[in-house]
């Protein structure tokens, strides 16, 4: 059967190159408000780092001024170290998590209702958090410190004591990311094939063995998920150290992004330039992080 | 269509903000607390009776938020009055030309006189820049009864301060209690210690920063101080509490002492103290025959340079600058009023730093006003530092002394 | 299914379960059930040192009645509402835009552009913050709540576009093949073939950014003062008097504060994880 070509329509310009134009056009909204707000923002604080300016009057331009002057503050290496420790304890949330999926991962009535309720430090506010764990760990009257007085005889003040104060906090940050991360886990869990089980388990494949090597390679996509936000919530960490303990006692629990904030915009901050410089430290730390993830996501892009 | 609507309404937003009615002023503050606001409520209702072509409109902000709020409205929205503080805490708005010079106000109402305790605390490169109206005095609030039970006359010297301590340690009751999660009553502390050992002169040259930290009368501070840290004086973990948590150790007797300010009396009244179960004393003298100047905050108004209604807002800053005005205002307040004219208050407490502060050497503005903004915090923690590790004394001053060498160049 | 159902293992093991699960629950929910206490607590205990014990008595209608009464949470609850519902709306529209571009059209930009929108909403807040206060003083919206709409339906449009354009790229291609075949402009073909089959997915994000920009903090006091424009994350902190804490105040507006995210989460539970879940389920 010949099938009747009809002749071609003469199309308007617009028409004949649509598709090209297309996605420039769908993407202009969302890509202009992102340049406004992120992008351009990006490039003006790498730019008023070399000032140095207290916000209210002229900037005076100091060029790598503030930058040298980062190397021999004191502060700044603790909130190094303090981001550096977060980002290493926070990681555990990731086994973690892993943990509690499989340890919900049964089908016993009203295992939906124990799922949502564990998942529910994530939906909290984190200043609700910080405030909560404030309270625990206060010395005199927080449970944790009559549990530890009870236990070893002798009071313990975590926020206030410098040797522990950061563990505190990062416990607190803890408690929400690991009720994400095992959602995420929950999901994996639930997308494993089931035939791949089945099939180990008649060959008498068992308990650990079983979930080193079937399970754990299946869930790799939600591992992956699970440390990249790992990573950037651990780098991140505002909230918190700014709720439970202002950057504290005398600044051993500041971190990069608390610093920046101190610096630049808080009660005592009148430098800009040089919060900004802090900002751009962090930003570059990040950009290592975001990069790698980046180039994974998109080889697995290519491959998928 | 939303986008319309949006910008829209940021026009109409951006022109309302910059109507003003003649004989209209804008006034912005940060008393949100009951008794603060009812005062303020007060003072506007009786500025506007005795001036009737004037409108007072009030925009009131949150306590803390204000703090940071300040430096964007003067910039961009600037209202006719401003609640601000004294000292060299106006300094940067000053600076930065953010402030109007009201020493007229000052010279027409008699302002030198009448509010002469706070006149020095006002003034920058010789102009007056603010009008105050209320001050509170500091001290230390005792534990009265614990006083008797124990046998401890109310120290007057540093010998005997610190043998009240002993007494209390070695009856089981901490002699200080203070919270120092927020930092600024490390200050009050470090005030009171240098006003005392090297007077008020030297205090207003530290915090002006032509003093070094590593100057030997700074350790001779820190090493009196010491003598009350390294045997434990101080309440235990005070690094994780907040002023307020540290109260109750004061209000169940765990602790004697507690160096604050006036406004530590009704949260202990609240707690279940009774009125008569609370002394107050001044701050004890340790260099013998040193003049004695107290911490006195001071809360003020000023008017922004670039206010609209500069006139009606002059009359405003006089009206409240007047004895009558003060004396109401500290009335609600629960503070004290600057003006000397004013009527002396009747709460016994109240009463008591009246005198103190008549009398007093000079009036110290506390640490976080008097040193700029970056030497107040790094100074605070070092004080905070020094509380919980003494031995850390040279290192922290030396970390001081870096600071101060980069904030007052 | 993994690991082993206790259906199948032994009555011990399936006893000791079900009573390990509620155990587990009320420790794992410890600190959130101090604060439901505190909330409860009359101010008078906090003054003399009563925080974790019973209360003296009841003061749940005191402490809650109090919060709306004396305080403005209500106030910032409607602020909280007027801010986040646009951006959600905002955020989620602009992206269905944006992904369905990356995810339809071939270009060489198109990897590049997708980097972009990922790693800018990774950055770190702090990187923005200078700037964006001062833009929004310029145009003076600051301390309003348009100054937060517009901030955070640009920077939550990084994920959102990330999401979505996933998502599309796993929806038939065919479908749109087809119906650009019958010569279909690219306009209908996003708003009549696409749109309509992107509803879980739009379910889902919504439910996600509601909670983000509800929960946010940060930029709530970078760019908002005073109470008429203040969500209630930021607001709780002005709970507190100038001298006296008032902590069962704090606690009870906490639990208000965190109650629409929750109330959200639990209605919507499914889109909520599906959203949290979408890249976790490629292979």
């Amino acid at each position: 059967m010949t099938t009747a070509v009809s002749p071609p329509v003469q199309l308007g310009w617009f028409r004949r190159n649509q598709i090209k134009l297309a996605p420039w056009l769908f993407l202009a909204p969302g890509l202009i408000m992102f340049f406004i707000y992120v992008l351009a923002p990006i490039g003006q604080s790498i730019w008023i780092s070399f000032f140095d300016w207290d916000g209210l009057g002229k900037a005076t331009w100091i060029g790598l001024g503030n930058y040298v002057e980062m190397l021999d503050d004191t502060n700044f290496y603790i909130s190094l170290k303090n981001n550096l420790l977060w980002l290493v304890l926070y990681m555990l949330s990731v086994p973690a998590g892993l943990g509690i999926a499989l340890f919900l991962n049964q089908n016993v009535v009203g295992i939906r209702l124990y799922k949502s309720l564990f998942f529910f430090p994530f939906v909290i506010s984190q200043v609700v958090v910080g405030l909560m764990f404030t309270w625990f760990y206060a010395p005199d009257f927080g449970l944790l410190s009559g549990l530890i007085q009870a236990i070893t005889g002798s009071k313990v003040a975590i926020l206030a004591d410098d040797r522990y104060a950061t563990y505190g906090i990062i416990a607190a940050g803890l408690w929400p990311q690991i009720a994400y991360v095992m959602i995420l886990y929950l999901t994996g869990l639930n997308n494993i094939n089931p035939e791949q089980i089945e099939a180990a388990r008649m060959d008498h494949a068992k308990g650990f063995a079983l979930f080193w090597h079937i399970i754990l390679p299946q869930l790799r996509p939600a591992t992956f998920i699970a440390v990249v936000v790992t990573v950037i919530g651990a780098l991140r960490s505002f909230d918190l150290v700014s709720i439970m303990t202002h950057g504290g006692p005398y600044g051993s629990t500041r971190v990069l992004s608390y610093y920046m904030y101190e610096q630049a915009l808080s009660e005592y901050g009148y430098r800009m330039g040089y919060g900004a410089a802090i900002a751009v430290v962090l930003f570059l730390i990040m950009m290592v992080f975001i990069t790698f993830f980046i180039t994974r996501m998109i080889a697995q892009e290519r491959n998928g | 269509m939303f986008i319309k609507r949006l910008s829209l309404a940021a026009f109409a937003l951006a022109l309302s903000a910059s109507t003003v009615l003649a004989g209209e002023i804008v006034l912005n503050s940060d008393q949100s607390d009951p008794a603060p606001k009812k005062a303020m409520e007060q003072l506007i209702a009786d500025f506007q009776a005795a001036n009737p072509g004037i409108t007072v409109k009030w925009n009131n902000f949150d306590h803390e938020g204000y703090k940071s709020a300040i430096n964007n409205f003067l910039k961009a929205n600037p209202p006719d009055v401003a609640a601000w503080y004294a000292g060299n805490r106006m300094a940067p708005q000053v600076k930065a030309g953010l402030f109007e010079d009201v020493t007229d106000v000052w010279e027409k109402n008699g302002l030198n006189d009448t509010l002469k305790s706070a006149a020095s605390s006002m003034t920058i490169d010789g102009k007056k820049w603010g009008v105050p109206y209320t001050y509170y005095q500091w001290g230390i609030y005792y534990r009265a009864d614990i006083f008797k039970a124990q046998g401890i006359e109310p120290p007057k010297t540093w010998a005997e301060l610190v043998a009240a301590c002993a007494k209390l340690k070695a009856a089981g009751i901490s002699p200080f209690a203070i919270g120092t999660k927020a930092l600024w009553p490390t200050g009050g502390w470090f005030d009171y210690m240098d006003l005392r050992v090297n007077g008020y002169q030297f205090h207003m040259d530290l915090t002006s920063g032509k003093v070094p930290y590593t100057d030997p009368k700074v350790k001779a501070v820190f090493d009196k101080w010491a003598e009350l840290v390294k045997p434990g004086y101080y309440i235990e973990n005070h690094a994780a509490l907040d002023w307020q948590d540290a109260m109750p150790q004061f209000v169940q007797g765990k602790a004697a002492m507690y160096l604050m300010g006036n406004f530590v009396v009704a949260p202990m009244k609240a707690g279940g103290l009774k009125e008569d179960q609370i002394g107050f004393l001044q701050f004890p003298e340790i260099t013998a025959g040193m003049p004695k100047a107290e911490d006195a905050p001071t809360d003020t108004f000023h008017i922004p340079s670039g206010a609209k209604n500069k006139e009606d807002a002059k009359k405003f800053l006089a009206f409240v600058a007047s004895a009558d005005a003060q004396t109401k205002l500290n009335n609600i307040l629960g503070q004290l009023p600057v003006n000397n004219k004013s009527a002396k208050p009747d709460d016994k407490f109240l009463n008591a730093g009246f005198s103190v502060l008549a009398n007093a050497a000079g009036l110290a503005q506390f640490f976080d006003r008097d040193a700029p903004a970056d030497m107040a915090k790094a100074g605070m923690e070092g004080f905070q530092k020094f509380m919980v590790h003494p031995e850390m004394e040279d290192a922290i001053l030396a970390d001081l002394e870096k600071v101060r060498a980069r904030v007052y160049k | 299914m993994f690991p082993t159902p206790v259906q199948k293992a032994s009555p011990f093991i399936r006893i000791s379960y079900q009573i390990m699960l509620p155990v587990a629950l009320i420790v794992w929910l410890f600190p959130l059930i101090g604060v439901a206490l505190t909330s409860v607590r009359p101010a008078s205990d906090l003054a003399a040192g009563n925080y974790f014990g019973m209360p003296s008595y009841f003061a749940g209608f005191e402490n809650y009645g109090a919060v709306f009464r004396d305080s403005l949470i209500g106030q910032f609850i409607l602020n909280s509402f007027k801010i986040t519902i646009p951006t959600v709306i905002g955020a989620v529209g602009l992206s269905c835009l944006s992904g369905f571009a990356l995810a339809n059209y071939q270009f060489k930009a198109n990897l590049w552009i997708f980097f972009i929108f990922v790693a800018g909403n990774f950055v770190p807040a702090q990187i923005l913050m200078v700037p964006v206060r001062d833009l929004t003083l310029r145009t003076g919206l600051y301390d309003s709540v348009y100054g937060l709409i517009l901030f955070h339906t640009a920077f939550q449009a990084g994920f959102c576009t990330l999401f979505m354009r996933n998502f599309i790229k796993s929806l038939p291609f065919a479908l749109i093949e087809s119906a650009r075949v019958e010569g279909v402009s690219e306009w209908k073909i996003f708003a009549y073939v696409v749109m309509p089959l992107m509803r879980p997915a739009i379910a889902a994000l919504s439910v996600l950014i509601f909670t983000f920009v509800w929960n946010d903090y940060f930029w709530a006091t970078v760019m908002v003062q005073g109470a008429h424009a203040m969500p209630v994350t930021a607001g709780l902190y002005s709970l507190n008097g100038q001298w006296v804490a008032a902590w069962h105040l704090v606690s009870a507006g906490s639990i208000v504060a965190a109650l629409p995210p929750v109330a959200m989460f639990f209605l919507m539970q499914k889109h909520f994880i599906a959203g949290l879940t979408l890249g976790a389920t490629k292979g």
